[in-house]
């Protein structure tokens, strides 16, 4: 016997602190870090609902499998787009680019 | 509380905190060193809940592959320096976000599932794995394109022209190369 309520919540803590960690970091490799506890916050649902759930389904137990294969595929996408640009711009700060803007407008009214 | 929750309650709390500092570590090592001890502390849970094939897949790709490549593209795109966390005022809204959705979410699940008590009667592997060969064995088998196009394409992607000039010494050989070998061939 087991309370389904604690992996729900802590489901929920984890996708909260993913979604902080992909708004809060300007670090692309750091973003990438949030996307993973988002999944990994599906993946225990998913989890949860197979193992506890009243039909004994193991649908839901493959379908977390599915997406452990998916988010594989997408770190190797992600990194191969970090790769790129990396060598296009010699860093990886997602706000590089936004604060040389924000620079400008300043000294444009200054 | 039965010996289940308790064990999860300790499990889940490794999770979460190593969780926490994985995205509020300012060092780009640390948080991505605090991302295996998170979902490990995932399998764990895993394992609790009694699903232990999916717990050794998620140690064996995300603690095994998936980190692996966070920690190359860490080392591959080292530039000293970089800023890692934004402005306090993006921080407090991110935060302010981020608490919404756990409160959004734990609010939709809890209301949805309540508090009580059931028994753990998840199919073991056998049931798994006639899922995995029965019911989805098309989806199993797009699986395996979908990783071999993610390699091409991870590679085509590395290997593209920077900044899109078409730089002469990155470009492939030319298919006059490719018409010669072909017509070598009876």
């Amino acid at each position: 016997m087991i309370r389904p309520a604690l992996p729900y919540l802590l489901a929920a803590v984890l996708a909260g602190l993913g979604v902080y960690g992909i708004l809060a970091r300007r670090h692309a490799v750091l973003v990438l870090i949030g996307v993973e506890l988002v999944l990994g916050a599906a993946g225990l649902v998913l989890v949860t609902v197979a193992q506890t759930g009243a039909a004994g389904d193991p649908g839901a137990a493959v379908l977390t499998l599915f997406v452990i294969t998916i988010a594989a595929a997408e770190v190797v996408l992600a990194l191969a787009v970090l790769l790129a640009l990396f060598r296009a711009r010699g860093h990886v700060d997602l706000h590089a680019e936004l604060d040389a803007h924000g620079e400008e407008e300043v000294r444009g009214r200054a | 509380m039965s010996g289940l929750d308790v064990l999860f309650v300790a499990v889940g709390l490794v999770t979460a905190g190593a969780a926490a500092l994985s995205v509020t570590s300012r060092q780009v090592l640390h948080a991505a060193l605090w991302l295996v001890v998170a979902l490990g502390g995932l399998a764990g849970c895993y394992l609790v809940l009694g699903a232990e094939l999916v717990a050794l897949v998620q140690l064996l790709v995300y603690v095994g592959a998936v980190v692996v490549l966070v920690l190359f593209a860490l080392m591959l795109t080292r530039a000293g320096g970089v800023p890692v966390v934004t402005g306090v005022p993006q921080r407090v809204a991110a935060a302010l976000v981020g608490a919404g959705t756990t409160v959004l979410l734990g609010g939709a699940l809890l209301s949805a599932f309540g508090w009580g008590r059931v028994p753990i009667d998840g199919g073991g592997s056998t049931e798994v794995a006639a899922t995995i060969f029965g019911t989805d064995v098309w989806p199993f088998e797009l699986l395996s394109a979908l990783l071999l196009m993610a390699l091409v394409a991870a590679v085509a992607v590395a290997r593209a022209p920077v900044g899109g000039q078409d730089d002469p010494s990155q470009r492939p050989d030319p298919p006059a190369d490719v018409e010669a070998v072909q017509g070598e061939r009876p």
